[in-house]
């Protein structure tokens, strides 16, 4: 539809109309050289004019393009037959086979390398000549190495293949074996996300960053993906509509089933983790609605449970904090972790007997999302929380303050995790694209190893089982796979004795700040009531507030009452003094208007 | 013929062979213990492999020639003894 404004004039208000006409060049202004000026100027003989007489060079940057390689294998088929004889033929091979063993040089020729080869194969069952004599010795070469600076290197990067670039806001890895990663892509950006964006997550083989082994096809883009851990053929997503999803990776690329839209969040899920079940097929999911999901993958029509988290336990869906990260202990089947936008950690119970019963408490002291969550796997009563510009580690049993915590850094944390091989190692990635391996037993206030992985923000971590690879995901979709050097993934010896003793004396010291400061709210606290106490002795009876108010009204109508009578008074006066005189009428008339006009008045009455 | 085979199943009997296979010049399995495909499988490799063994150490001294070749590997252990016009393989796993 063209939507067409139209400006109207009439000709009678145009105007006279213009009439050109040629007319010849004229000169307006010829200012001629001024000789007397030239006096300011000095003549320069010679001129220092700089010139380079230097080869021209430019500089110019290549990149390759992407060398694309394929696997082949090579199918072998027998070979080397007489041309008339055909392989397949069983009874024709067979006869030239009879041929040749009849052979005299065939027979001796075997008999002699026969000898040979009975020698050789006795010699390998009579000692192992390649057994490990120095055991000890390598042992000694492995503590070398733990001295080795920490490192790690880029093994392999994989890009998202679509035009479109997202985020690779989830990684995980695959179970058993540990060679493929599930990546899941969207774009987090509220309404930003452009119309001919792909919706696929892929499925990578860490071999191949070409192409990736496995597309997943949702409805609406992932958030967040996760294997099953006791079934490495199926994954679950949650994506940003808010339903849940599961595939199989034998059944295609298609999810095998999709959670219902009116029972699903109203948010983007931001994370699912699997349970611990008999059946191994139950998940849970959490999402900025405020709401914590139950679900069977079987039968995803509905969720099994739902938890609301408000702080306040009434099930207030309004009222509900909205959370964004989760975190579940298989050793700890009833309790889990939520973490929420507003930056508290809420520590649940699932198998409480009342509904209200079911949020235990709350941890605070972040002042943003809390974007990862996570126990330590060798400690499980200390958790990890990024959130904001810092880390922190909590103590289940300190709820005021965490016990301790990176110092403030200059870009936001968006995601970490611990090491799952090494207890005082975690990891962290921030928006300016650094990856922070921090190694609590070596140094606390700076990270071990800040490394930077790409030049756009990294959204998500993920560490393999063995501890020695890992994956980050970045917001251009960029999925870098790192390497680190050993002596961050091997437990070095008292290592376990050493982080517990550091956790203890920080829960510690943390109660023991805890407690100081609750003695003194409670001093301040009797000392304000202390002095409330005194001051309702002295007044007569002005404690309540409302009876404050009350002699506040009075005392200003009175006020008002008082100013009206002043005025009536006053009018009254004049009305009295009109009659006296008509001049002084005139002086009262004019009284307003300054003394000097009664004056003038007043001389000429006079 | 019959002393072949007795000197077959003797290498057979040994402790921890699993198989032995007997091929000629052209690369084509005369006698094998194990399964055609493994024959096949094992018969073109260890031929070309032969082939360029025997041709480095003849490169870095021509009067010598090649003996024996074994290869060592996390499972098994390999071993080839050559000649002109046969050559044996016989797979073993040596004593652990």
């Amino acid at each position: 539809m063209e939507i067409v404004y139209v400006y109207t004039k009439k000709r009678s208000e145009f105007g006279r109309q213009c009439n050109f006409s040629d007319r010849p060049a004229e000169l307006h202004v010829d200012i001629l050289p001024d000789p007397s000026l030239a006096a300011n100027f000095t003549v320069r003989d010679p001129c220092n004019v700089t010139m380079q007489c230097a080869e021209e060079m430019s500089e110019h940057e290549v990149n390759t393009e992407r060398f694309e390689s394929e696997s082949r294998g090579i199918n072998h088929v027998e070979g080397g037959w007489p041309k008339d004889l055909n392989p397949e033929d069983m009874e024709a091979t067979i006869r030239y086979r009879k041929k040749v063993e009849k052979d005299e040089h065939y027979q001796n020729t075997i008999m002699q390398i026969a000898g040979l080869m009975e020698h050789c194969s006795k010699q390998n069952n009579a000692t192992d000549i390649y057994q490990d004599f120095f055991d000890d010795e390598v042992e000694e070469e492995v503590v070398e190495e733990s001295e080795e600076e920490p490192s790690a290197k880029t093994i392999n990067v994989f890009r998202d293949p679509n035009e479109v670039k997202r985020t690779a806001t989830s990684l995980s890895w695959h179970p058993d074996g540990n060679h493929k990663l599930a990546v899941a892509y969207s774009s987090l950006e509220f309404q930003k996300a452009p119309n001919d964006m792909s919706f696929d997550s892929y499925i990578w083989d860490i071999e191949n960053h070409n192409k990736p082994e496995m597309t997943l096809k949702p409805v609406c883009p992932l958030v967040c993906l996760e294997y099953n851990p006791k079934d490495s053929h199926i994954l679950v997503g949650g994506s940003y509509n808010g339903q849940i999803a599961y595939w199989d990776t034998r059944k295609g690329s298609q999810p095998v089933e999709m959670s219902t839209i009116e029972h699903s969040h109203r948010d983007p899920v931001y994370k699912v983790i699997w349970l611990q079940s008999k059946t191994g097929m139950d998940i849970f999911s959490a999402s900025t609605d405020g709401q914590v999901l139950w679900w069977d993958i079987r039968k995803l029509s509905e969720p099994t449970e739902r938890l609301v988290l408000d702080p306040s336990k009434k099930w207030n869906l309004d009222n509900a904090l909205g959370a964004i990260s989760l975190e579940f202990e298989t050793t700890m089947p009833t309790k889990f972790m939520v973490g929420t936008e507003q930056g508290l950690v809420v520590s649940c119970n699932r198998k409480a007997k009342t509904p209200a019963e079911k949020i235990v408490c709350t941890y605070s002291g972040h002042h943003g999302p809390i974007y990862a969550l996570q126990r330590n796997p060798f400690f499980p009563k200390n958790f990890l929380t990024v959130a904001d510009w810092t880390a922190r580690i909590w103590s289940e049993d300190i709820k005021e303050s965490s016990i301790m915590w990176t110092k403030y850094h200059m870009a936001h944390l968006l995601d970490g995790c611990w090491s799952p091989v090494r207890p005082s190692v975690f990891f962290t990635v921030k928006m300016d694209g650094t990856l922070d391996v921090w190694d609590i037993l070596f140094k606390q206030n700076d990270p071990t190893l800040s490394l930077k992985v790409c030049d756009e923000a990294l959204y998500s971590i993920r560490v393999q089982d063995n501890g020695r690879y890992l994956g980050c995901g970045s917001q251009l979709g960029t999925t870098t796979l790192l390497e680190i050097s050993s002596g961050l993934c091997t437990l070095q010896k008292n290592e376990k004795a050493l982080v517990s003793e550091m956790f203890e004396r920080e829960t510690k010291r943390e109660k023991i700040l805890e407690s100081r400061h609750r003695e003194m709210r409670l001093k301040e606290r009797s000392r304000s009531e202390q002095s409330r106490e005194d001051e309702a002795k002295d007044a007569d009876g002005e404690e309540s507030t409302e009876e404050l108010v009350a002699r506040a009204e009075t005392e200003f109508f009175h006020m008002l009452e008082a100013e009206k009578t002043k005025e009536r008074n006053e009018e009254k006066e004049r009305d009295m003094e009109k009659g006296v005189c008509e001049e002084k009428d005139f002086q009262e008339e004019h009284e307003t208007n300054g003394v000097v006009a009664s004056f003038t008045r007043g001389e000429i009455s006079l | 013929m019959a002393e072949v085979d007795e000197t077959m199943k003797r290498l057979q009997n040994q402790k921890g062979v699993q198989g032995i296979i007997i091929v000629n010049a052209e690369g084509i399995p005369i006698k094998s213990t194990l399964d055609n495909a493994s024959t096949v499988q094992y018969a073109g490799n260890i031929h070309q492999l032969l082939m360029k063994a025997r041709g480095i150490v003849r490169d870095i001294d021509p009067q010598n020639d090649l003996t024996f070749l074994r290869i060592r590997s996390k499972k098994n252990e390999v071993m080839i003894a050559p000649d002109k016009d046969y050559f044996l393989i016989v797979i073993q796993n040596p004593t652990e």
